[in-house]
């Protein structure tokens, strides 16, 4: 990308919206994994839901990060009044697993940094921080962490040890600050919690991301993660995109509530970007366009895409696609106090991803792409596919969910029996064990929970090593049991079938079939409807 | 008598051998052995009672044998041509039904004095196998003399012969001889209260070594591989605690003990791959005896920790850099004999055997028979026992002409 957004948008990018599928309605493209399928939906009875086109980007985003920081919205002084010589201040960031795709340079992160490490040294500010808020997620790399930060931030502070990962398994490092009213353990970053000021850095993705979350989920570790990331919690937040009806987000709120009381003081700095995930120009666009206006060079392209994927050895699909970063424009950024600056963080989410979809659907289509937070330069192995499908996508939605109760889901991904082995060797224990013995959630809990928890050489790994912490994938397992307990069943196509029967669904082929399978459930002519994500979309279903 | 024959011929050997690599058990059909009509067989000594076999299982060194896969080291320890067959449970002339304990050792042979191991009770290391009356034969079903269990008849020493309680069935006595193969392997582990142990291989013998562990030892976790799902669910009944692919056998047995991992880092091999551990199982019991199960033992087993061979290998290639370097100790487990128990006692393997597989109904082991006219598809379903959901095959020998004739 464009650094200074020489992509022009439209000037009126067009919303999201619904699509009914007739006589004309060509083949639609589902993501599958490295990879693309066209696929033709029944006419009469599917329906499509498009994403809105990319929202502008601010022109000026140093610009407007420097106002934000002046202007603070809620209970908040301006940042430079917070900022006192000899003071302790730490500055926490989002971690590789935002944005996804990893966006191209300059990182929102490092253009946010910079100017509060400006004004800190306006300041007098010399005792800083910064420290990676990846909880139980695995370490960032020297490269990721330069990508997200920048060079020049990376080489003053990483050398002195001053930007670091957090290690929310040092027992020095974390500290407990207290319970929430509901006996929930407030874990957190001893030098967060010991600093004068927190500042987090945020990118708002998806309406899950931000808020307490940024920090009572981001700097702490199993011992307080485990109140809210359960089968219980999960099955309760209807959806996790939905603040307002997210037991989830309740949770990390009251532990928001425990960390202000505790004394820290945070600053909170949230982003939103836009939907150019594949660019406006060059070889993915297509991908941002709707089919009917594609162009017959589009078509070609497509094809000719397809084709050369098809023939192309994994490893290498993945580094191609892997190598993509996003053109994403910043299009808001609002800071101050964690709950004003959130409020209007979600404001911006929505009016970039929210789309009124009138009812539900019998059967749920999706394309999987290559890519979901856990598996960025790396393997996207079945339970992420799972995780993405059921975790992420499935609750894209407010109100009720795209498909109706005991209703099918149908997702499109390879799913390879693959692992990569330095980033995830608990999931493949998980794989190898739990779901051999069980695939239901709160068994799995109940069962395997603390064995994978305290499991020391997956704490070894994740301290020293680039490995998800050992709980990591049944964290992940929660994550679709919301999805699980809703749907009457859940198909995979195109699928590595014995790797699907290991994850408790069934596969299928091709598309037609996975809708023969889904009519044993839904019964004949049933509704449907495909989410076709991304560029993100989510469901405002009323 | 009818009977299946096992000659020397070295042209239908080599057959066999290619025969069995591109399709299990199909040796049978290219290599060397027949069926046979003959008037009847001799005894080999006075002593020597006929038995008329009932059962007669089909066994892995059976499979070895068929498909031309046999260690060379047993030829001098055969005499051709010889009958197979070494599990059975037959009737001798008064009706009377027995099971034979087919070591061929001292007693049988009528060698006086007997040999040390055999004095002590270990007739499976007996040092006369070559000697005496008979020719030459490490057990009944390798022996010229005798004959073997995949007859309607032949002959055994009755210091060879156990009487089959009334309460048996056919099924559950054809099972007391790999039964007593399990029952040793796992008293030969010494596995100390509250340890770790791994079986590698969840076919007959696997399942028997499960059974016997979880009755005659007090393990904290046995955990097992299995293949296929029938060896997975009845692995899981006989007492295993974790079964687990063969694949992931270092990654189950890490988990189990709560031990860290090594792998050799290349750029081929990346970083986190589990290829050994840092420690391991207490014992581990390989019932496979290839290159690769050994190599897994030898990587899953914790410094100073036991390998116990219980499957029968050939030649195998190793890396024995781990047997030097963590002090273990590789040991073989061949036959029964009797056993010394933790509290002194000494008792006959066979006998702990009986007392096993009534324990444990491990007559639901036997999962097909056939006649001997049939004994091509016997073999080949014998060696293709796992994919096809089955454990022991045997040879049902109670309707066959030959046999009933008085």
């Amino acid at each position: 990308m464009n650094t200074n957004n020489k992509e022009t948008s439209r000037p009126s990018p067009r919303p999201g919206f619904v699509l009914d599928v007739d006589r004309n309605t060509p083949p639609i493209v589902f993501h599958h994994g490295e990879n693309f399928r066209l696929e033709k939906l029944p006419t009469g009875r599917s329906r499509i839901v498009y994403p809105s086109e990319p929202l502008a980007g601010i022109p000026d985003p140093e610009g407007a990060i420097k106002d934000a920081l002046l202007n603070p919205l809620g209970d908040s002084d301006p940042l430079p009044s917070l900022l006192k010589p000899g003071m302790k201040l730490t500055i926490a960031f989002d971690d590789i697993s935002l944005p996804l795709p990893p966006m191209r340079k300059p990182d929102i992160r490092q253009r946010i940094i910079e100017a509060v490490l400006d004004m800190a040294a306006e300041a007098g500010v010399d005792d800083v921080h910064l420290i990676a808020a990846l909880a139980l997620h695995r370490r960032m790399t020297e490269d990721e962490l330069r990508h997200a930060v920048g060079d020049r931030v990376y080489d003053s502070f990483a050398p002195k040890g001053l930007l670091y990962n957090l290690d929310a398994e040092d027992p020095e490092g974390m500290v407990v600050l207290g319970e929430t009213p509901h006996g929930e353990e407030v874990h957190f970053c001893r030098r967060a919690a010991e600093s004068d000021l927190l500042i987090y850095v945020n990118i708002n993705l998806v309406s899950m991301d931000g808020g307490h979350k940024s920090t009572a989920t981001g700097l702490a570790g199993y011992t307080g993660l485990r109140h809210h990331h359960n089968v219980h919690t999960l099955r309760n937040s209807k959806s996790i995109m939905d603040k307002e009806n997210s037991a989830l987000h309740a949770s990390n709120w009251r532990m928001g509530d425990v960390i202000k009381d505790a004394g820290v003081k945070i600053f909170q700095i949230e982003t939103t970007v836009n939907n150019n995930t594949f660019g406006r120009e060059g070889p993915l666009a297509l991908l941002q366009k709707r089919e009917w206006e594609w162009s017959a060079r589009d078509r070609a392209q497509f094809i000719a895409m397809q084709r050369g994927l098809d023939l192309m050895p994994v490893k290498a699909k993945r580094r191609i696609f892997g190598s993509w970063q996003s053109p994403y424009e910043m299009t808001s950024v609002q800071a101050g106090e964690v709950e004003a600056v959130h409020q209007k963080t979600i404001e911006n989410v929505y009016a970039q991803q929210l789309v009124t979809v009138e009812g539900q659907t019998d059967i749920l289509t999706m394309g999987l792409p290559y890519i979901c937070p856990y598996n960025v330069n790396s393997i996207m192995n079945p339970i992420l596919v799972m995780c993405l499908g059921l975790g992420y996508f499935f609750n894209l939605y407010k109100g009720k969910p795209l498909v109706r109760e005991g209703g099918v889901l149908i997702m499109s991904h390879p799913t390879p029996w693959e692992f990569h082995p330095v980033h995830h060797p608990s999931y493949i224990d998980f794989f190898e064990q739990v779901l051999t013995e069980t695939t239901d959630p709160i068994e799995i809990e109940k069962r395997y929970e603390k064995q994978f928890a305290e499991d020391e050489w997956y704490i070894h790994l994740y301290r020293n090593s680039y490995a998800y912490h050992g709980v990591h994938p049944l964290y992940m397992w929660y994550w679709g049991s919301h999805a699980m307990q809703h749907l009457g069943r859940i198909i995979i196509v195109g699928g590595d079938q014995k790797a699907v029967h290991r994850l408790g669904f069934q596969s299928a082929s091709t598309l037609q079939d996975a809708l023969e399978i889904a009519s044993d459930v839904v019964g004949p002519q049933p509704t449907i409807t495909h989410l076709k994500n991304p560029p993100i979309v989510m469901a405002d279903v009323i | 008598m009818k009977a299946l024959r096992f000659k020397r011929n070295i042209p239908r050997y080599a057959a066999a051998k290619i025969a069995g690599n591109i399709m299990p058990g199909s040796g049978a059909s290219f290599g060397p052995i027949d069926l046979i009509q003959e008037e009847t067989s001799k005894a080999p000594g006075k002593d020597w009672v006929r038995v008329r076999p009932r059962l007669s299982g089909i066994c892995g060194s059976d499979l070895a044998t068929v498909d031309g896969k046999s260690a060379r080291y047993f030829e001098p320890l055969v005499s051709f041509p010889f009958i197979p067959g070494h599990e059975v449970v037959g009737n001798l002339d008064d009706e009377s039904r027995v099971v034979l304990e087919p070591v061929l050792s001292c007693s049988s042979r009528n060698i006086s004095p007997t040999c040390t191991p055999c004095n002590e009770g270990r007739i499976g290391n007996c040092e006369n196998v070559t000697l005496g009356e008979i020719s030459s034969g490490i057990q009944t079903g390798s022996c010229h003399d005798t004959g073997g269990g995949w007859a309607t008849e032949f002959y055994a020493h009755p210091s060879q012969l156990h009487s089959v309680p009334d309460e048996f069935s056919d099924e559950a006595a054809v099972m007391v001889e790999p039964t007593a193969c399990g029952v040793h392997a796992a008293l030969a582990a010494k596995l100390e209260d509250n340890g770790v142990v791994a079986i590698l291989g969840s076919g007959t013998l696997g399942q028997v070594t499960i059974s016997a562990l979880r009755h005659l030892t007090n393990p904290r976790i046995i955990i097992s591989t299995a293949r296929y799902p029938e060896q997975r669910r009845l692995a899981t009944e006989l007492g295993a605690d974790i079964v687990t692919n063969p694949d992931e056998i270092h990654r189950a047995v890490r988990r189990a003990c709560g031990t860290k991992a090594i792998a050799n880092v290349s750029e081929k091999s990346p970083e986190g791959r589990v290829d050994r551990l840092t420690g391991g199982a207490d014992v581990v019991i390989d019932c496979v005896g290839s290159s690769k199960s050994i190599s897994d033992a030898l990587s899953i087993t914790k410094p100073n920790g036991r390998i116990v061979l219980v499957g029968m290998p050939s030649i195998v290639e190793l890396e024995l850099t781990p047997l030097w370097h963590r002090e273990l100790q590789l040991i073989g487990a061949y036959t029964y004999g009797t056993e010394k128990l933790t509290n002194g006692e000494t008792v006959s393997t066979f006998d702990l055997a009986f007392e096993l597989v009534k324990k444990a109904k491990l007559e639901k082991l036997v999962s097909a028979s056939y006649s001997l006219n049939n004994y091509q598809e016997a073999l080949k379903h014998a060696a293709n026992a796992g994919v096809r959901g089955a454990f022991k095959i045997v040879f049902d020998l109670r309707d066959e002409r030959e046999r009933n004739i008085k």
